[in-house]
């Protein structure tokens, strides 16, 4: 459930880097709780956050929950599919469910993230 | 200290996903709030609704003390009809609204929001002293299932000994049984569907479930949580109280006026609403469809021209139109349908116009 290749955080977050980007998304367990996504507003390309900021927001029919940065960086992709679909952030979380792609300022941050069976301990 | 319905241990069983409601444990979803939604506009649906207070009114002059409350006529009422009503401040604020139910000449039952049913019942307590009335709670011994959707009869008459086609909407009845069980029916509901809501003690409700849901296994009957009943009310522009109604807001700014009888013998609120009445209201309800992205919830400053006009009171994504709607509190001239508002959502402004409330209306 919870993919060996992705970091995640305490928020429910999960980070893949690939071709020196890191893909942000929710995790299965977010998804879940949050039950049916109707929307996601996403931020602009070359946005710059810090670690810990809001990026973005994910609604529910019936929440409205930030989105926060897993690690400092610029926006260099976002998911422009989400804008129609925003139900595929239910359907592949993990995968074509992901939101942005940042370029990461400071990579030793990726550290601070928690492997897949640590996550899933936090789930217990 | 958080209650739980007769029928918790069903919700647990069938997978909800319960949270803390008006001091209750309910569930909010099953399968999914869309799912569900559109289980009730397109089937059947259940939901517990046994939260809901019941307060009976029963004497000599139980129809006064109803009419000294409530905003709307129960006079007109014959016995078994049912009407609905909001229950005003002395200033025409809401104090809330509901359903009263005619259960015979000299008795009543309304049937109250559950977050608003110990601050009724002190209001209620405070103003019927002078009838000769039995006024008692039974909100604790009651409970109550919504079965709503275009097969709700189909279903309800496998298990109902009385003849479903003699209720009419907006009348209930007493005497039929379910399962060998005595039970109110009426038909009734908070989704814009037809239906019906079934009324009976504690115990009694939990067998009248069973018989339900062992029937409605043919009907792929769908067991519904707070969720879909707020997107399905919120579609059928049915106000709910906190958002469309309060203390701060009158029933005629509600677009209730039809729920209104100021022809009738003084009732709280009267003199205050008749003023309103006369001078016009300065603010009103309306309908919204968000024509940029983006969805409008409760609270959501609304503006024009970058005046602030007034404010959303609910908002969603409606599953039936699959459009991002919303409710707004704005001001009257800006109500009509066409107007250009624009709803701020977080820090951007998003386009939106006003269209006819409801958004749904059943064929």
């Amino acid at each position: 459930m919870y993919p060996e290749e992705l970091k995640y955080t305490e928020d429910h977050e999960w980070v893949r880097v690939e071709d020196g980007k890191a893909y942000v998304g929710v995790t299965h367990y977010a998804q879940e709780q949050l039950g049916d996504i109707v929307f996601v507003e996403l931020p602009d390309l070359d946005e710059e956050f810090e670690m810990g900021d809001t990026f973005g927001v994910v609604e529910s029919v019936k929440t409205v929950s930030d989105l926060f940065m897993p690690l400092s960086g610029k926006v260099v992709e976002i998911n422009e599919d989400l804008e129609d679909s925003p139900e595929v952030v239910n359907e592949d979380p993990h995968g074509a469910g992901w939101i942005i792609a940042i370029e990461l300022s400071d990579k030793s941050q990726l550290d601070q993230l928690m492997d897949s069976e640590t996550y899933k301990k936090t789930l217990e | 200290m958080t209650r739980k319905t007769p029928l918790y241990d069903w919700h647990v069983e069938l997978g909800g996903k319960v949270v803390d409601f008006a001091g209750y444990k309910l569930p909010v979803q099953f399968d999914g709030i869309i799912e569900e939604h559109k289980a009730v506009r397109n089937g059947v649906g259940i939901f517990d609704v046994s939260h809901m207070g019941e307060f009976e009114f029963k004497g000599p002059q139980a129809l006064e003390a109803v009419q000294k409350l409530i905003a709307n006529n129960a006079a007109r009422l014959k016995v078994n009809q049912i009407l609905y009503t909001p229950m005003c401040y002395p200033d025409g604020g809401v104090v809330d609204d509901f359903l009263v139910y005619r259960l015979g000449e000299d008795r009543f039952l309304f049937v109250v929001n559950a977050a608003n049913q110990d601050k009724d019942w002190e209001w209620v307590q405070e103003n019927t002293g002078e009838f000769d009335v039995q006024i008692t709670n039974q909100s604790l011994a009651t409970g109550q299932l919504a079965l709503q959707g275009p097969r709700a009869q189909e279903l309800l008459q496998k298990v109902y000994d009385h003849n479903l086609e003699e209720i009419k909407f907006f009348w209930g009845n007493s005497e039929g049984r379910i399962a060998g069980q005595e039970c109110l029916v009426s038909r009734t509901g908070y989704t814009g569907e037809d239906g019906f809501e079934i009324y009976a003690p504690n115990d009694g409700i939990v067998t009248i479930f069973e018989a339900i849901w062992e029937a409605g296994k043919e009907f792929d009957l769908q067991p519904c949580g707070l969720g879909a009943r707020d997107t399905l009310r919120f579609e059928a522009g049915l106000p709910l109280y906190g958002h469309e109604l309060g203390p701060k807001i009158n029933p005629l700014e509600a677009r209730l006026k039809i729920f209104v009888d100021l022809e009738k013998d003084d009732f709280i609120g009267r003199d205050a609403l008749l003023e309103v009445a006369e001078k016009g209201v300065e603010r009103r309800i309306a309908g919204i469809e968000m024509k940029d992205k983006g969805i409008p919830r409760q609270g959501y400053p609304v503006e024009v021209n970058g005046e602030e006009v007034g404010f959303v009171t609910s908002g969603t994504y409606s599953p039936t139109l699959e459009k991002n709607m919303g409710i707004v509190m704005v001001k009257k001239e800006f109500a009509k349908a066409g107007s250009k508002l624009d709803i701020r959502i977080r820090k951007r402004l998003l386009g939106a116009e006003v269209v006819k409330i409801p958004f749904y209306k059943r064929r």
